[in-house]
């Protein structure tokens, strides 16, 4: 128990007193207790911050990518489970269901390269047939209007058989007599699972859907980072990359834990009132 | 029952999405394994569809006798070993004594953990702490920073303390420690979902690329994914192949798909044989207390 909490204490809370480099000017000599504080009431990064274009962009485009990522992405495994609960062939929905998880298990980076090859405007896949079909090529990721389409289908790609996972253990958990009991008063396929299964996954969509409301300022960073080039930057650079690229690569550490520590907090506010809603509606709650 | 008409139409369309589904997923793995095993001149004709041309091994041939890559794969497969035992042994010793119901301050540990999980200071104050603690561009920095997840911790939790208590007990009354019961009683009992978190944490050290982008200059120690990604954006390893002179336009295509494939077969071979586990994982992680 000692050494867990040991590596709590150094790798979670110790950086923890590291942000107070958002408040002080920065220098490598010093320890952050130690550094003089910065302009404007200790304010002055996060006044820059909000003055820095590219960290507005990437501001609007964290929000942006999320808000897409949760109208396309979070019915989309709804809609899965419901269809793999209609096949009664077991062995298929067995093979289905394990070529659907599979993309969750690769990486970022080979799906990037796997895009890259297949959608490249001349000489991939994709492309291809769509030349052959007398379409014009489609820069699918060098293109700003098109990369946002390619990054939140690839999100789906990516995660949809996975997150059906949990909807499909609520469905098991339904009452078969129900379904039983639907079939005699002559329900079909349809109004079944209208009727039965939705209104028993409803719990669980209800805080799952809470749960992605609460992350939507959260940001990753492996999918934005490879997926974006400097064609596309416009839409591509979130928070997270935003950091990167201003603190590790710009050596602005100032300002880039300012900015860090703006997200943290209002993630963890809006994680909050999630919670509180869930809680509020009847739900158990999530945190 | 008898299946009326209606439904059996019900069944085929139902089958056929999910074909449709299944094809999607797996396209493109067979258009990138073609593209790996076809001659280069095939596919700067974008003749490469789903089955290769020209048929050969020289994309692996090369990838293999190029010691950059063996070596950044046997590196990263020693990396994502040692990272897996690592994390199951801190994950294991702080999940145990959390399901003690007779743990003193308990709950306190418990919110202690899992504040660390919506609240984290960020990127820069981790990497300004690694640079004082001189662990930057060493290889423990790709190992121990990232080695204890509070989610996983929190699955196996959920799973330990399904356990009942009276196993517990009784082994207390024949006279064994905390260590001994966990050793004999509970480790046995956790198969499941000691399986579910070598697959989750072996995946994450695999496919991890960011943190040796951000923590590691030297290219040494460059896992697969830092490296596979430099080599698709064509950064500098490609080039070097191709001027000497050896190769023909295009084969750094095939080469690229060659990559890509080395560094998906190992998850792509371990994966079936762990799925039946990590869906009970992947499920227990949805409750929380």
């Amino acid at each position: 128990m000692i050494l867990p909490l040991t590596y709590f204490v150094i790798f979670k809370y110790i950086p923890m007193t590291y942000i107070q480099v958002a408040f002080k000017k920065y220098t490598i000599i010093k320890s952050p207790w130690e550094m003089p504080w910065a302009d404007n009431g200790g304010f002055e990064y996060f006044i820059k911050a909000f003055s820095n274009r590219d960290f507005l962009y990437a501001l609007r485009n964290t929000i942006m990518l999320n808000l897409l990522d949760l109208v396309t992405g979070f019915p989309a495994p709804i809609m899965l489970a419901l269809l793999l609960n209609e096949l009664r062939i077991r062995w298929f929905k067995r093979v289905t269901q394990t070529i659907a998880y599979l993309p969750h298990f690769l990486s970022w980076i080979i799906i990037y390269g796997m895009a890259v090859q297949l959608l490249a405007p001349t000489s991939g896949l994709v492309n291809i047939v769509l030349n052959r079909m007398g379409i014009k090529s489609i820069p699918f990721l060098n293109d700003s209007t098109y990369w946002v389409g390619t990054y939140v289908f690839l999100g789906i790609w990516r995660d949809v058989g996975w997150n059906t996972i949990i909807y499909l253990a609520a469905i098991t958990a339904i009452n078969p007599e129900l379904y039983e009991a639907a079939s005699m008063d002559g329900a079909g396929r349809i109004k079944k699972m209208w009727h039965i299964t939705l209104p028993g996954l409803r719990p669980t969509i209800v805080v799952l859907l809470i749960l992605s409301l609460g992350r939507i300022l959260g940001s990753e960073f492996d999918r934005p980072y490879a997926l974006g080039n400097a064609l596309v930057k416009d839409v591509s650079n979130v928070i997270a990359t935003f950091v990167y690229t201003y603190g590790i690569r710009g050596l602005q550490f100032s300002l880039t834990t300012a900015v860090g520590m703006f997200q943290s907090v209002v993630c963890v506010i809006f994680l909050f009132i999630a919670n509180g809603l869930a809680k509020r509606i009847g739900e158990q709650g999530i945190v | 029952m008898v299946a009326s008409k209606k439904s059996i139409i019900g069944d085929w369309i139902v089958v056929f999405i999910c074909v449709l589904l299944i094809l999607i997923c797996l396209l493109p793995l067979l258009n990138i394994l073609a593209r790996s095993l076809s001659a280069s001149e095939a596919i700067i004709r974008n003749d490469v569809m789903l089955l290769p041309k020209g048929f050969n091994f020289e994309a692996y041939r090369l990838v293999l006798s190029d010691t950059k890559y063996t070596w950044s794969l046997a590196w990263t497969a020693i990396l994502t070993v040692i990272c897996v035992v690592v994390s199951l042994f801190m994950t294991t010793i702080c999940a145990y004594p959390l399901t003690y119901k007779k743990l003193k301050g308990r709950r306190f540990f418990s919110a202690f953990i899992i504040f660390t999980m919506y609240f984290s200071a960020g990127t820069i104050p981790m990497y300004l702490l690694l640079g004082d603690l001189k662990m930057l561009n060493k290889p423990v920095v790709l190992i121990i920073p990232y080695c204890l997840n509070v989610f996983y911790m929190i699955i196996m939790r959920s799973f330990l303390s399904q356990i009942p208590d009276s196993l517990r007990e009784s082994a207390e009354i024949d006279g064994a420690g905390p260590i001994r019961i966990l050793f004999s009683i509970y480790l046995p009992l956790s198969a499941p979902v000691i399986a579910t978190l070598c697959l989750f944490y072996a995946v994450g050290r695999w496919n991890g690329f960011s943190d040796a982008l951000m923590f590691m200059n030297d290219r040494f120690y460059y896992p697969i994914q830092l490296l596979l990604y430099n080599i698709i954006n064509s950064i500098s390893d490609i080039e070097i192949t191709t001027q000497e002179g050896f190769s023909p336009p295009g084969l750094s295509e095939s080469l690229k798909a060659a990559t890509i494939i080395f560094a998906t077969v190992p998850i792509l071979v371990v994966y079936p044989w762990l799925q039946r586990y990590f869906i009970t994982g992947a499920t227990l992680g949805a409750i929380k207390e």
